[in-house]
């Protein structure tokens, strides 16, 4: 494929998806009907519900009309099985196979939507189409663009979506220097965890003079809470490669290793198809797109360890070692996959390349705040009327993610704190909910933006279980290597557990943060230097509850097991 | 020492193309153990034992690798394989009361197999589909929203 021909196929392929994005379209189509097949939809049965509603459309003899998609997580994971039949966007929720006929016979042949599937806010509002729920509204979608919008593995319907527009860019006009220049601009920063600036990064790996580099997506989303990556390899894949081809023209590098944790099965599937498909059409492989840039992605598959989603643990994995870290510098830029300068970075900062190019940093900088620019991926989970995955610029407060798109705590309990980024982070309490998110804000109330898991929890939730849930995790996934993760965190957990159990000691609280902070100043890599984060910061806001565990034996919440008020153990 | 052939010949001899694409490559090791767990479901001792002679790594390295990495058991599993989901969301959720109950039913705890080799229960960190928590999969058969009362049915079904 050469230049001319892949804006051929993007006007062709344009044409036959315009219906969805409210543009007027030449073919016969009346309706679109998309299916979302994210993950938690096929969880809760959508493949039934797919096929009721294939069968209906044929019942009905509407194939000639009706176009049926399958799509990638449309992002509401808690109302699935979801469809949205475009034009017009209406969006029903929770379609169970019976309720396809329904749909078939008012909607899609009387042009009369179902009101009673539609979403229904928690205040009883009726929210029928996309562009009426506040779910969507308050989002903006970069890393997410395509998800839930187009076939999961469709490179036609990607390039249709600008796809390969970036790539086609930078091979056509641009110098690596002015790659690296516009991520610069664009003030974009690692959404892996870290925040570190990712056109640094990219300058770092240029500036190196070797005779081989690599490009690395790390791809080993371990955290518990989040899920974003596992969406975007899944749903967008192609954004991805197209991303890490720019990158690997930018920095010089001619392959590239995609490391995707075993646990996403369908996420390595769809990765793979992907960049079968790309080397097939000519966008990955030798001479892309007819010039002389040479570059291709082989996929390495994680083999369950948490440690692997630090860097240097990452490529030692991929060299086939266990996935220990080891100390920075030199830093992967310098001497990182087989010794050699290597560019890593984590699935949705390389999902936001592409706009980032075809738009210009400049376009990116303008959202955000003035240290986090552009927009973040949080999944929201735990204790919250609407799970799923939402795409917000950095800037946006607490109470606007919770309340607005999560549309509250369910049950009508009260809200308690937002834990955000997993066990690295910590805890914030209903105290802050108008607290802007950015990296600054949310490292100034102990916690971090991190990977973006964010779990809601409510008044039901022990703070000091949950600070040990963490504990017993990081304590489980701790490579060993270094004392003060490998002992410290057990001996941390140790004390967690006898409070929880009602036999804590008075001295137990101090010596807590003592090991805390030593673990913290102490450890090898992230992972080590984090864990004592959900304990610290659970410490700062609900420091009662643990006295309450420890001198009065009860536990407010009522979750941990502890003897009655009075007793002595 | 051969790898003896106990299962079925056709994988077998996958493993033996693997073998000769990794010969003398270090690098190879993950990718190698991942397909010896695959094609066996666990690592067999002569498996390490070739794998190391083949890729030219110490049997030390290998049995290093195999042991830190969850995805590889150096025992037998069971038939059916029960991961019950351990992230936060699930946690919160109530995904320690459906584990006391699997517990409970297999008279085993997370991390074995029962006696019988029906079953394997392990707690894994986040599937990554915290909307529908608590999740337990069954040999990759996801069961969302579990609850405690739901374990036995579900059970019942798996010979």
């Amino acid at each position: 494929m050469n230049f001319a021909e892949l804006e051929l196929l993007r006007a062709t392929a344009r044409e036959s998806i315009k219906l969805r994005l409210g543009e007027e379209p030449s073919d016969n189509f009346k309706y679109h009907v998309l299916v979302c097949g994210g993950t938690g939809c096929i969880s809760i049965g959508c493949q039934n519900t797919l096929q009721a509603m294939q069968k209906a459309i044929e019942d009905h003899g509407l194939q000639e009309t009706v176009k049926l998609v399958v799509t990638g997580c449309m992002g509401t994971c808690e109302m699935g099985p979801v469809i949205t039949v475009f034009p017009e966007g209406y969006y029903y929720c929770r379609v169970k196979p019976e309720d396809v006929e329904e749909i078939v016979t008012s909607h899609l042949k009387e042009g009369k939507f179902v009101e009673r599937l539609c979403y229904h806010a928690a205040d009883g509002t009726v929210q029928p189409k996309k562009s009426d729920m506040v779910f969507f509204k308050k989002q903006k979608r970069n890393a997410l663009r395509n998800c839930g919008l187009i076939n999961q593995t469709s490179i036609e319907e990607y390039i249709a979506m600008d796809g390969y527009k970036a790539l086609a860019k930078v091979l056509q006009e641009m110098t690596p220097q002015q790659v690296v220049d516009e991520v610069k601009k664009s003030g974009l920063r690692g959404r892996g965890g870290a925040g570190f600036p990712t056109g640094m990064k990219w300058q770092f790996v240029l500036d190196q003079k070797a005779d081989q580099k690599y490009v690395v997506v790390n791809g080993d989303e371990g955290d518990p809470g989040a899920f974003m990556d596992r969406s975007v390899l899944e749903d967008d894949p192609y954004s991805v490669i197209e991303a890490m081809t720019i990158g690997g023209y930018a920095v010089g590098a001619s392959k590239g290793y995609a490391y995707i944790r075993l646990e996403y099965p369908r996420a390595i599937d769809h990765f793979t198809k992907a960049l079968a498909r790309a080397r097939e059409v000519g966008l990955l492989g030798n001479n892309i797109l007819g010039t002389d840039f040479s570059f291709d992605i082989e996929i390495r598959v994680g083999a369950g360890a948490f440690v692997c989603g630090e860097e240097t643990a990452l490529l030692a994995s991929i060299e086939g070692r266990r996935g220990e870290p080891r100390p920075r510098p030199p830093f992967p830029a310098v001497s990182g996959l087989f010794g050699k300068p290597t560019l890593i970075n984590n699935v949705e900062t390389w999902a936001n390349i592409c706009p980032i190019i075809i738009k210009g940093g400049d376009w990116y900088a303008t959202m955000g705040t003035e240290k986090s620019k552009g927009t973040k991926v949080f999944t929201l989970a735990g204790k919250i009327n609407n799970t799923g995955l939402v795409e917000v610029p950095l800037g946006i407060t607490l109470r606007e993610i919770v309340e607005d798109i999560g549309g509250g705590v369910p049950g009508g309990k009260a809200f308690k704190a937002a834990q955000t980024g997993g066990p690295s982070g910590g805890c914030i309490p209903a105290a802050y909910l108008d607290t802007p998110i950015d990296y600054e804000n949310l490292a100034a109330l102990g916690s971090i933006v991190g990977s973006g898991g964010m779990i809601i929890v409510d008044e039901g939730t022990c703070m000091v279980d949950l600070a040990k849930f963490y504990l017993g995790f990081t304590q489980d996934e701790s490579c060993g290597k270094c004392t003060p993760c490998r002992i410290g965190t057990k001996r941390m957990l140790e004390i967690l557990e006898r409070i929880t159990k009602g036999v804590g000691k008075e001295e137990d609280i101090e010596l807590l943060i003592e090991l805390a902070n030593s673990i913290k100043a102490s450890a090898l890599c992230g992972l080590g230097q984090t864990a004592p984060n959900p304990i610290l910061s659970t410490l700062r806001y609900f420091r009662d509850e643990y006295e309450a565990h420890v001198k009065d034996k009860t536990c407010p919440a009522g979750v941990c097991k502890m003897p009655r008020k009075g007793l002595k153990s | 020492m051969g790898a003896e052939c106990k299962c079925n010949c056709e994988q077998d001899k996958k493993l033996d193309a693997l073998f000769a694409q990794y010969k003398g490559n270090p690098n190879g090791l993950i990718v190698v153990l991942a397909a010896i767990q695959e094609v066996h479901g666990y690592l067999p001792k002569d498996y390490l034992i070739k794998t190391a002679e083949e890729l030219g790594v110490p049997l030390s390295d290998v049995y290093g690798v195999a042991t830190f990495y969850a995805a590889f058991s150096l025992r037998p599993r069971g038939r059916h394989s029960v991961n019950l989901c351990l992230g936060t969301a699930c946690y919160v959720k109530g995904a320690p009361e459906v584990q006391a109950m699997l517990e409970k039913e297999m008279g085993i705890k997370a991390g074995n197999t029962t006696e019988d080799r029906r079953f394997s229960l392990d707690l894994v960190r986040c599937l990554g589909a915290c909307g529908i928590a608590p999740v337990m999969t069954v040999n990759g058969e996801v069961y969302p929203r579990m609850t405690a009362e739901k374990v036995s049915e579900i059970l019942a079904k798996y010979e």
